[in-house]
């Protein structure tokens, strides 16, 4: 059991706004009261719900080939050595398990959703989200190139399709769907892209990206899932692409989504020399639209390592680059690409890109639908996101950094006209409260009495950045695992899954095809739930 | 300024990594100091004076004595100063090395210099593979700075390199200046096979005949005007490189197209 006293509390899951409050844990959960136990007094302090990134990629066949294929940052990276309570590891661009779990809890983070993983990996996904010590976690199925989908979706054979999507997500012991690029990845495989919600996708006769994002849209309404489709939408990281990003949203209407990194998909410009922002454009959209949530993907300057499911896109990038390129290949469900990637401050795009993430973030106005993230380690690294919150905080210092970038931008970017700071508040809405209620965790991101009792106590401290990337403790699931700096316990976190319903003769129906065209037994395909170390299986409540 | 010396006492019977072996970590210490900081032993951490005699404190001249074969990373990431081998040593001798100078009077294994950025590495013996090269996985190898062979290397000489001089007195091995990004490297008895492979920018130059890649085209006979220069600084270390129109000239090849690259051989021709 756990008092926490004298602290100022920022839940606004429950419109606590920087109150004095006291909180009770136990067993693992608030409550309205204890009567013994230790009690850590936060007199001065700030409390917030634990962190929940809702989009982020740390465990399975992509970040671990991004490992093997950046050992020139492993040599001059934060190591992990090991300790009594702590196992060896790595930080750096893409972190190893274990010090994923460490660095995500050091800062206060306690839950977080790894936003791609095939059915054909999500055993090894499973295996190294054992191997994330202290943080919940969950996982979103890729769906939107799977060829067995999208062909009864170019049949029109929906509620089979529904029944399949249904059957993969148990199989993969997932959490929800994702879609990334859809149609465009299976074109990949004839060397094709699929940039706008019309064009034709190569192996298709009629399917247009457009029908698969609503189909698979209607799919997750239907099924019920907690978590809407997760999309990455079509015509990533290019020029113009502003308009494919409104198209989606526009052909969304009536449905829930939440559209990922979209600080990738707000672009004007007709090409690289002259491309914009075009924030002001998407930002009003989901002012005046409250169904669809998204993430800002932020891109911060420096090294990282860009991997996606967009193979395609992947492509150019390395032919951007020229530097490494790594391209897996998912067999029938989607693609895979790795580029390292350095986001530099003199480069014009690049900048634009820093730009973009912020002002989305600043310019959305409803913080419950704009969450922090930076597609880790796509626009940068999570263990960056408290310079993100300097950045949102402080409109001074955002100031500081503009002067740093090249002049032609000026033209381009909305940024330094707006004076927008974010509230402590509002940090803990975009960070916490929000992303759990998209996620549909309704017991994660809120200090409400039979809530988990995950909590992050900083001390007050000037520099925004230093404040939230050393939190003075962190708790979980009502441990104390982060004190005065140190890593005190590593708990298991568990994994959230969900069982959405589907008709018994699924099986029959997808064996014979998957034995036609798979490289492994049907038998082997799905996760068993011994892989799992500690799942938890959440409910879906079906739209019939 | 006294030198700190130190005697290798006991062979280690595995490999030895004594990055502390370097005038930065020394130059503050007291005798007593220097004998108490850490070595790994494969994983087992050991004090310096567990492997070694150490005379003289205080000082950024170092002597090393003995068969250091199995004692890695010599010299690493070291700024200022200066050390003296009296025998063999292992691997990444001056790895990521910013400035001073080493000197082995014997031979040196594989990575010498790799990824430095200033000073001079000078191996009066025979050298290992990766001379100035970068780590698996790094875009660069070496920034800058020199490194001398007398004796023969191994392979991948000046992988990655970007600038910088590496010059091997005996033969040198396979994929010798492998894609090399800048920078020059001098063969005073030529190389084996692939060399200049993926090449991008930066010389190679050979005063004996090689055997060229099919992806290299031959552009012409010159000799170019930087050689007179650089062939004057190389002078000062004792290395003499043709350059006189009337012993000879040298001829031009240009590649390596496969990637596409604009390095240059140039491979001299006597008169």
């Amino acid at each position: 059991m756990l008092r926490i006293t004298g602290g100022k509390v920022y839940d606004p899951a429950n419109g606590i706004d920087g109150e004095v409050r006291e909180l009770c844990v136990s067993d693992g959960k608030f409550v309205s009261a204890v009567e013994s136990g230790r009690t850590i007094d936060a007199t001065g302090m700030i409390v917030f719900p634990g962190g929940v990134d809702v989009h982020t990629h740390v465990a399975g066949g992509a970040i671990n080939f991004a490992r093997a294929m950046t050992p020139e940052d492993h040599r001059r990276t934060q190591a992990f050595i090991r300790s009594q309570t702590r196992r060896s590891g790595l930080g750096g661009m893409a972190p190893t398990t274990f010090a994923t779990g460490y660095l995500y809890a050091g800062m206060g983070w306690t839950t977080v959703n790894e936003a791609a993983v095939p059915v054909l990996s999500a055993r090894h996904t499973h295996e190294e989200l054992g191997d994330i010590p202290i943080v919940d976690k969950s996982t979103l199925v890729l769906m939107a190139n799977n060829e067995i989908v999208l062909d009864l979706l170019e049949n029109g054979e929906y509620e089979r399709a529904k029944n399949i999507v249904a059957w993969y997500i148990w199989a993969a012991k997932s959490y929800g769907v994702k879609a990334v690029n859809p149609g465009g990845v299976a074109a990949w495989k004839w060397g094709k892209d699929a940039k706008q919600l019309t064009s034709s996708i190569e192996g298709y006769s009629k399917l247009t990206p457009g029908d698969i994002i609503l189909q698979l849209a209607r799919i997750c309404d239907d099924l019920g899932l907690p978590h809407p489709m997760h999309l990455h939408c079509n015509n990533l990281g290019a020029p113009g692409n502003i308009s494919t990003t409104l198209d989606t949203l526009q052909h969304l209407e009536g449905h829930r989504a939440h559209i990922a990194h979209s600080q990738y998909h707000a672009y004007g410009g007709d090409d690289w020399d002259e491309m914009r922002s075009e924030t002001a454009q998407l930002a009003e959209y989901f002012n005046t639209h409250p169904n669809i949530t998204t993430d800002a993907g932020a891109v911060l300057f420096g090294d990282t390592v860009t991997i996606t499911a967009d193979g395609p896109w992947q492509h150019l990038l390395y032919k951007l680059t020229g530097r490494k390129w790594g391209n897996l290949d998912i067999e029938n469900e989607t693609g895979c690409g790795i580029v390292p990637y350095t986001y530099r401050p003199s480069n014009l795009v690049n900048a634009i890109q820093w730009s973009v993430g912020l002002e989305l973030l600043l310019l959305i106005k409803n913080p419950w639908q704009v969450f922090l993230s930076t597609d880790h380690p796509n626009g940068g690294c999570f263990w960056r996101y408290p310079e993100i919150i300097q950045l949102l905080m402080c409109a001074d210092f955002r100031k500081e950094c503009l002067k740093k970038l090249p002049d032609k931008i000026k033209q381009r970017i909305t940024l330094p006209e707006i004076v927008r700071e974010y509230t402590l508040y509002e940090i803990a809405t975009a960070m916490s409260a929000g992303p759990a209620r998209a996620l549909g965790l309704h017991q994660k991101g809120n200090l409400g009495v039979g809530c988990d009792a995950d909590v992050v106590i900083y001390e007050h401290d000037d520099d925004v950045a230093r404040m939230f990337g050393h939190p003075r403790y962190v708790i979980k699931g009502g441990e104390v695992v982060i004190e005065e700096g140190e890593i005190r316990a590593t708990p298991d976190g568990r994994e959230f899954i969900i069982k959405p319903h589907y008709d018994p003769g699924t099986e029959q129906f997808l064996q014979p095809l998957f034995e036609d065209c798979y490289t492994m037994a049907f038998e082997n395909y799905p996760v068993e739930m011994e892989r799992l170390e500690n799942p938890d299986i959440r409910d879906c409540v079906p739209n019939l | 300024m006294s030198k700190i010396i130190l005697r290798l006492k006991e062979q280690p019977t595995v490999p030895l990594e004594a990055e502390v072996l370097s005038p930065d970590t020394f130059a503050d210490l007291s005798n007593d100091e220097i004998r108490s900081k850490i070595v790994y032993h494969g994983k087992r951490q050991r004090r310096v004076d567990d492997f070694f005699d150490v005379e003289g404190e205080r000082s950024d001249d170092l002597e090393l004595h003995g068969n250091l074969h199995r004692v890695r990373w010599i010299g690493r990431g070291m700024s200022r100063g200066r050390i003296t081998v009296h025998g063999s040593v292992g691997m990444h001798l001056g790895a990521y090395m910013k400035g001073g100078e080493i000197e082995v009077h014997g031979n040196a294994s594989d990575w010498i210099g790799a990824e430095m950025r200033r000073g001079l590495i000078r191996v009066h013996g025979n050298g290992g593979g990766q001379i100035g090269a970068g780590y698996r996985g790094s875009l660069k190898g070496m920034r800058n700075g020199t490194i001398i062979v007398d004796g023969s290397a191994g392979l991948e000489v000046g992988m990655r390199m970007r600038r910088g001089t590496i010059v091997i007195g005996g033969p040198a091995k396979d994929f010798t200046g492998l894609q090399m990004k800048g920078g020059t490297i001098v063969l005073l008895s030529g190389a084996e096979i692939r060399t200049g492979a993926w090449m991008i920018r930066g010389t190679i130059i050979s005063l004996v005949p090689l055997q060229i890649l099919p992806t290299f085209s031959y552009a012409c006979q010159y000799t170019p005007d930087f050689l007179k220069v650089y062939s004057r600084q190389l002078q000062q270390l004792g290395i003499t490189l043709p350059c006189d129109p009337a012993d000879g000239a040298y001829e031009l090849y240009s590649g390596d197209a496969s990637v596409p690259g604009k390095g240059e051989v140039l491979v001299w021709n006597s008169a």
